[in-house]
Protein backbone atom coordinates (compact mmCIF):
# COMPACT_ATOMS: atom_id res chain seq x y z
CA UNK A 1 0.00 0.00 0.00
CA UNK A 2 1.23 3.80 -0.78
CA UNK A 3 1.25 5.89 1.85
CA UNK A 4 -1.61 7.74 0.87
CA UNK A 5 -3.31 4.87 0.58
CA UNK A 6 -2.76 3.86 4.21
CA UNK A 7 -3.99 7.08 5.12
CA UNK A 8 -7.13 7.11 3.41
CA UNK A 9 -7.76 3.72 4.89
CA UNK A 10 -6.99 5.19 8.39
CA UNK A 11 -8.98 8.35 7.78
CA UNK A 12 -11.90 5.61 6.77
CA UNK A 13 -11.47 3.61 9.55
CA UNK A 14 -11.33 6.71 12.19
CA UNK A 15 -14.64 8.12 10.18
CA UNK A 16 -17.09 4.75 10.75
CA UNK A 17 -15.88 4.23 13.99
CA UNK A 18 -17.11 8.05 14.89
CA UNK A 19 -20.14 8.22 13.23
CA UNK A 20 -20.81 4.80 15.00
CA UNK A 21 -19.99 6.35 18.17
CA UNK A 22 -21.94 8.93 17.28
CA UNK A 23 -25.27 7.27 15.67
CA UNK A 24 -27.29 7.23 18.69
CA UNK A 25 -26.71 10.99 19.45
CA UNK A 26 -28.36 11.92 15.75
CA UNK A 27 -31.09 8.95 15.85
CA UNK A 28 -32.39 8.58 18.76
CA UNK A 29 -32.39 12.17 20.63
CA UNK A 30 -35.47 12.86 22.23
CA UNK A 31 -38.28 11.10 21.64
CA UNK A 32 -37.34 8.59 19.51
CA UNK A 33 -36.58 4.88 20.74
CA UNK A 34 -34.72 2.40 19.03
CA UNK A 35 -36.80 -0.18 17.37
CA UNK A 36 -36.82 -3.67 19.21
CA UNK A 37 -35.24 -5.51 15.92
CA UNK A 38 -32.46 -3.24 16.20
CA UNK A 39 -31.54 -4.13 19.78
CA UNK A 40 -32.01 -7.40 19.61
CA UNK A 41 -28.99 -7.12 16.62
CA UNK A 42 -26.71 -5.74 18.97
CA UNK A 43 -26.67 -8.27 21.56
CA UNK A 44 -26.08 -10.81 18.84
CA UNK A 45 -23.96 -9.52 16.45
CA UNK A 46 -20.94 -9.41 18.45
CA UNK A 47 -20.30 -13.01 18.82
CA UNK A 48 -21.18 -13.59 15.66
CA UNK A 49 -18.58 -10.93 13.94
CA UNK A 50 -15.91 -12.30 17.06
CA UNK A 51 -16.24 -15.62 15.08
CA UNK A 52 -15.90 -14.63 11.84
CA UNK A 53 -12.54 -12.88 13.03
CA UNK A 54 -11.28 -15.86 14.30
CA UNK A 55 -11.97 -17.25 11.33
CA UNK A 56 -9.88 -14.27 9.66
CA UNK A 57 -7.17 -14.92 12.19
CA UNK A 58 -6.76 -18.69 11.24
CA UNK A 59 -7.29 -18.73 7.59
CA UNK A 60 -3.88 -20.02 6.80
CA UNK A 61 -3.59 -23.22 8.83
CA UNK A 62 -4.58 -25.25 6.23
CA UNK A 63 -1.89 -24.67 4.15
CA UNK A 64 0.99 -25.44 6.41
CA UNK A 65 -0.31 -28.19 9.03
CA UNK A 66 3.09 -28.29 10.92
CA UNK A 67 4.54 -24.06 10.30
CA UNK A 68 1.08 -23.02 10.93
CA UNK A 69 -1.68 -25.44 12.03
CA UNK A 70 0.22 -26.70 15.00
CA UNK A 71 1.32 -23.49 16.63
CA UNK A 72 -1.57 -21.65 16.15
CA UNK A 73 -4.28 -24.26 16.85
CA UNK A 74 -1.91 -25.26 20.71
CA UNK A 75 -2.03 -21.60 21.56
CA UNK A 76 -5.71 -21.15 20.87
CA UNK A 77 -6.43 -24.16 23.15
CA UNK A 78 -3.71 -22.44 25.67
CA UNK A 79 -6.05 -19.26 25.87
CA UNK A 80 -9.27 -20.87 25.89
CA UNK A 81 -8.04 -23.03 28.77
CA UNK A 82 -6.16 -20.66 31.35
CA UNK A 83 -9.32 -18.39 30.04
CA UNK A 84 -11.86 -20.71 31.23
CA UNK A 85 -9.77 -21.42 34.47
CA UNK A 86 -8.45 -17.52 35.51
CA UNK A 87 -10.76 -15.60 33.37
CA UNK A 88 -7.83 -12.87 33.25
CA UNK A 89 -7.12 -11.20 29.79
CA UNK A 90 -3.60 -10.27 30.21
CA UNK A 91 -2.38 -13.95 31.44
CA UNK A 92 -4.18 -16.18 28.21
CA UNK A 93 -2.97 -13.59 25.74
CA UNK A 94 0.74 -13.47 27.08
CA UNK A 95 0.22 -17.27 27.89
CA UNK A 96 -1.39 -17.85 24.61
CA UNK A 97 1.67 -15.46 22.62
CA UNK A 98 4.61 -16.91 24.41
CA UNK A 99 3.33 -20.30 23.65
CA UNK A 100 3.11 -19.29 19.54
CA UNK A 101 5.88 -18.03 20.04
CA UNK A 102 8.02 -20.68 21.48
CA UNK A 103 6.58 -23.32 19.33
CA UNK A 104 6.92 -21.47 15.68
CA UNK A 105 10.92 -22.08 16.74
CA UNK A 106 10.78 -25.44 18.15
CA UNK A 107 7.87 -27.14 15.83
CA UNK B 1 -15.57 15.74 46.27
CA UNK B 2 -13.31 18.66 45.75
CA UNK B 3 -11.28 18.98 42.24
CA UNK B 4 -8.40 16.85 43.17
CA UNK B 5 -10.70 14.35 45.08
CA UNK B 6 -12.54 13.64 41.60
CA UNK B 7 -9.28 13.48 39.76
CA UNK B 8 -8.31 10.86 42.33
CA UNK B 9 -11.32 8.49 42.22
CA UNK B 10 -10.94 8.74 38.09
CA UNK B 11 -7.49 7.51 38.48
CA UNK B 12 -8.47 4.67 40.89
CA UNK B 13 -11.14 3.87 38.79
CA UNK B 14 -8.89 3.81 35.29
CA UNK B 15 -5.93 1.68 36.77
CA UNK B 16 -8.02 -1.75 35.63
CA UNK B 17 -7.64 -0.07 32.02
CA UNK B 18 -4.35 0.72 32.44
CA UNK B 19 -3.46 -2.65 33.23
CA UNK B 20 -5.10 -3.69 30.46
CA UNK B 21 -4.48 -1.17 27.64
CA UNK B 22 -0.70 -0.16 28.51
CA UNK B 23 -0.29 -4.38 28.03
CA UNK B 24 -2.68 -4.66 24.96
CA UNK B 25 -1.35 -1.25 22.92
CA UNK B 26 2.25 -2.38 23.73
CA UNK B 27 1.66 -5.49 22.12
CA UNK B 28 -0.05 -3.54 19.18
CA UNK B 29 2.59 -0.72 18.79
CA UNK B 30 5.27 -4.41 18.04
CA UNK B 31 2.85 -5.62 15.91
CA UNK B 32 3.25 -2.14 13.95
CA UNK B 33 6.14 -2.38 14.19
CA UNK B 34 6.62 -5.84 12.63
CA UNK B 35 4.25 -5.25 10.14
CA UNK B 36 7.32 -1.91 8.65
CA UNK B 37 4.51 0.74 10.31
CA UNK B 38 6.72 2.94 12.55
CA UNK B 39 5.15 4.44 16.26
CA UNK B 40 4.18 7.07 14.71
CA UNK B 41 1.82 5.30 12.68
CA UNK B 42 1.01 3.68 15.81
CA UNK B 43 0.27 7.14 17.94
CA UNK B 44 -1.45 8.39 14.55
CA UNK B 45 -3.94 5.13 14.62
CA UNK B 46 -4.77 5.30 17.89
CA UNK B 47 -5.71 8.90 18.26
CA UNK B 48 -8.22 8.80 15.35
CA UNK B 49 -9.33 5.64 15.21
CA UNK B 50 -9.19 4.37 18.81
CA UNK B 51 -10.81 0.64 19.14
CA UNK B 52 -8.88 -2.05 19.93
CA UNK B 53 -9.73 -4.90 18.36
CA UNK B 54 -10.63 -2.82 15.22
CA UNK B 55 -6.58 -1.75 15.66
CA UNK B 56 -4.81 -5.16 15.22
CA UNK B 57 -7.21 -5.94 12.26
CA UNK B 58 -6.64 -3.20 10.40
CA UNK B 59 -2.76 -3.99 10.70
CA UNK B 60 -3.21 -6.93 8.70
CA UNK B 61 -5.79 -4.88 6.39
CA UNK B 62 -2.67 -2.30 5.55
CA UNK B 63 0.03 -4.86 4.96
CA UNK B 64 -2.62 -6.97 2.91
CA UNK B 65 -3.73 -4.31 0.81
CA UNK B 66 -7.46 -4.53 1.72
CA UNK B 67 -9.52 -2.69 -0.07
CA UNK B 68 -11.11 0.03 1.37
CA UNK B 69 -14.80 -1.54 0.89
CA UNK B 70 -13.47 -4.21 3.09
CA UNK B 71 -11.74 -2.05 5.98
CA UNK B 72 -15.02 0.12 5.92
CA UNK B 73 -17.78 -2.57 6.17
CA UNK B 74 -15.26 -4.66 9.16
CA UNK B 75 -14.86 -1.57 10.84
CA UNK B 76 -18.48 -0.69 10.71
CA UNK B 77 -19.39 -4.49 11.89
CA UNK B 78 -16.81 -4.33 14.48
CA UNK B 79 -17.30 -1.53 15.95
CA UNK B 80 -21.34 -1.32 15.73
CA UNK B 81 -20.90 -2.59 19.47
CA UNK B 82 -20.22 1.17 19.84
CA UNK B 83 -23.68 2.33 19.09
CA UNK B 84 -25.28 0.54 21.59
CA UNK B 85 -22.86 1.55 24.32
CA UNK B 86 -23.44 5.10 23.60
CA UNK B 87 -26.96 4.35 23.69
CA UNK B 88 -26.74 3.84 27.37
CA UNK B 89 -25.08 7.60 27.76
CA UNK B 90 -27.25 9.14 25.91
CA UNK B 91 -28.67 11.34 28.15
CA UNK B 92 -25.51 11.87 30.65
CA UNK B 93 -23.53 13.09 27.44
CA UNK B 94 -26.31 15.24 25.79
CA UNK B 95 -25.50 17.55 29.07
CA UNK B 96 -21.75 17.53 28.86
CA UNK B 97 -21.69 20.83 26.52
CA UNK B 98 -18.12 20.59 24.45
CA UNK B 99 -17.28 17.41 26.13
CA UNK B 100 -20.16 15.96 24.00
CA UNK B 101 -17.97 15.38 21.28
CA UNK B 102 -14.72 13.73 22.67
CA UNK B 103 -17.28 11.19 25.11
CA UNK B 104 -18.00 9.96 22.26
CA UNK B 105 -15.12 9.12 20.68
CA UNK B 106 -13.34 8.00 23.36
CA UNK B 107 -16.49 5.45 24.37
CA UNK B 108 -14.70 1.89 24.34
CA UNK B 109 -15.60 -1.04 26.03
CA UNK B 110 -13.76 -0.94 29.28
CA UNK B 111 -14.59 2.91 29.45
CA UNK B 112 -18.25 1.89 28.80
CA UNK B 113 -17.75 -0.93 31.76
CA UNK B 114 -16.26 1.76 33.75
CA UNK B 115 -19.31 4.38 33.66
CA UNK B 116 -21.89 1.83 34.09
CA UNK B 117 -20.15 1.72 37.84
CA UNK B 118 -20.55 5.10 38.73
CA UNK B 119 -22.65 6.34 40.94
CA UNK B 120 -22.32 9.96 41.88
CA UNK B 121 -24.22 12.41 41.88
CA UNK B 122 -24.41 14.76 38.34
CA UNK B 123 -21.60 16.51 37.73
CA UNK B 124 -19.08 14.72 39.76
CA UNK B 125 -20.32 12.00 37.36
CA UNK B 126 -19.63 14.04 34.24
CA UNK B 127 -15.94 15.17 35.62
CA UNK B 128 -15.39 11.41 36.49
CA UNK B 129 -16.61 9.96 33.48
CA UNK B 130 -14.36 12.92 31.05
CA UNK B 131 -11.25 12.24 33.67
CA UNK B 132 -11.70 8.49 33.11
CA UNK B 133 -12.07 8.74 29.37
CA UNK B 134 -8.82 11.13 29.02
CA UNK B 135 -6.73 8.69 31.15
CA UNK B 136 -7.56 5.64 29.27
CA UNK B 137 -6.64 7.10 25.98
CA UNK B 138 -3.46 7.98 27.31
CA UNK B 139 -2.71 4.72 28.44
CA UNK B 140 -3.63 3.44 24.66
CA UNK B 141 -1.79 5.92 23.24
CA UNK B 142 1.46 5.76 25.64
CA UNK B 143 1.42 1.67 24.98
CA UNK B 144 1.69 2.05 21.17
CA UNK B 145 4.15 4.48 21.23
CA UNK B 146 5.91 2.48 23.30
CA UNK B 147 5.35 -0.90 21.99
CA UNK B 148 6.64 1.03 18.23
CA UNK B 149 10.12 1.46 20.08
CA UNK B 150 10.16 -1.67 22.30
CA UNK B 151 9.40 -3.33 18.84
CA UNK B 152 12.04 -1.26 17.15
CA UNK B 153 15.07 -2.00 19.71
CA UNK B 154 13.97 -5.88 20.47
CA UNK B 155 17.46 -7.67 19.53
CA UNK B 156 15.76 -11.09 19.07
CA UNK B 157 12.92 -11.62 16.28
CA UNK B 158 9.28 -11.25 17.14
CA UNK B 159 7.65 -13.55 14.27
CA UNK B 160 4.64 -14.83 16.40
CA UNK B 161 3.68 -11.78 18.44
CA UNK B 162 0.98 -11.05 15.74
CA UNK B 163 -0.94 -13.88 17.74
CA UNK B 164 -1.69 -11.59 20.49
CA UNK B 165 -4.67 -10.58 18.20
CA UNK B 166 -6.45 -13.88 17.71
CA UNK B 167 -5.72 -14.31 21.88
CA UNK B 168 -7.69 -11.35 22.12
CA UNK B 169 -10.27 -12.52 19.93
CA UNK B 170 -10.69 -15.73 21.16
CA UNK B 171 -10.96 -14.25 24.99
CA UNK B 172 -13.82 -12.02 23.99
CA UNK B 173 -15.86 -14.72 21.92
CA UNK B 174 -15.88 -16.90 24.81
CA UNK B 175 -16.83 -13.69 27.02
CA UNK B 176 -19.70 -13.49 24.37
CA UNK B 177 -20.39 -17.40 25.01
CA UNK B 178 -21.10 -17.11 28.44
CA UNK B 179 -22.94 -14.31 28.57
CA UNK B 180 -25.68 -15.70 26.53
CA UNK B 181 -27.30 -19.29 26.35
CA UNK B 182 -28.34 -18.47 22.76
CA UNK B 183 -25.37 -20.00 20.72
CA UNK B 184 -26.88 -19.56 16.81
CA UNK B 185 -25.19 -16.57 15.77
CA UNK B 186 -21.77 -17.08 16.79
CA UNK B 187 -21.94 -20.89 15.55
CA UNK B 188 -23.94 -18.67 12.19
CA UNK B 189 -20.40 -16.78 12.41
CA UNK B 190 -18.33 -19.56 12.74
CA UNK B 191 -20.12 -21.43 9.89
CA UNK B 192 -20.58 -18.76 6.96
CA UNK B 193 -16.71 -17.70 8.30
CA UNK B 194 -15.31 -20.91 6.76
CA UNK B 195 -17.67 -21.84 4.28
CA UNK B 196 -16.85 -18.34 2.57
CA UNK B 197 -13.28 -19.01 3.36
CA UNK B 198 -13.26 -22.12 1.31
CA UNK B 199 -15.16 -20.58 -1.36
CA UNK B 200 -13.65 -17.26 -1.90
CA UNK B 201 -10.43 -18.12 -0.41
CA UNK B 202 -8.06 -16.37 1.87
CA UNK B 203 -7.89 -13.28 0.44
CA UNK B 204 -10.73 -12.21 -0.20
CA UNK B 205 -13.40 -14.16 2.01
CA UNK B 206 -13.61 -11.80 4.70
CA UNK B 207 -16.45 -9.08 2.38
CA UNK B 208 -18.92 -11.58 1.69
CA UNK B 209 -18.31 -13.42 5.13
CA UNK B 210 -19.30 -10.20 7.08
CA UNK B 211 -22.13 -9.59 4.88
CA UNK B 212 -23.62 -12.43 4.99
CA UNK B 213 -23.37 -12.94 8.91
CA UNK B 214 -24.81 -9.73 9.31
CA UNK B 215 -27.22 -10.26 6.15
CA UNK B 216 -28.77 -13.69 8.13
CA UNK B 217 -28.90 -12.09 11.70
CA UNK B 218 -30.95 -9.44 10.25
CA UNK B 219 -33.29 -11.14 8.71
CA UNK B 220 -33.88 -13.77 11.59
CA UNK B 221 -33.69 -10.56 14.46
CA UNK B 222 -36.01 -8.56 12.31
CA UNK B 223 -38.36 -11.53 12.01
CA UNK B 224 -37.91 -13.42 15.16
CA UNK B 225 -40.04 -12.84 18.40
CA UNK B 226 -38.50 -15.02 20.41
CA UNK B 227 -35.52 -13.66 22.19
Amino acid sequence: MTTGGILLAVLVSAVCTFALRALPFLAFSGERRMPLWLDRLGQVLPAAIMAVLIVYCLKDVGSDLRGIAFPKGIAVAAVAVTYKWKHNTLISIAAGTILHMVLLRVL
Amino acid sequence: MTKAQIRKNAFLKSIPIMCSYIFVSMAYGIMMENAGFGWYYSLFVSLTVYTGAFQFVLITFLSSGASIVTIALTAFLMNSRQTFYSLTFLKDFQKMGRRKLYMIHTMTDETYAVNCTLDLPEKEKEDTMFLVAFFSRCYWMAGAVLGGVIGQLLPFDMEGIDFCMTALFVIIFIDQWEKTRKHIPAMTGLGIGILCLVIFGQKSFMLPALLITSGILVITEKGGKSV
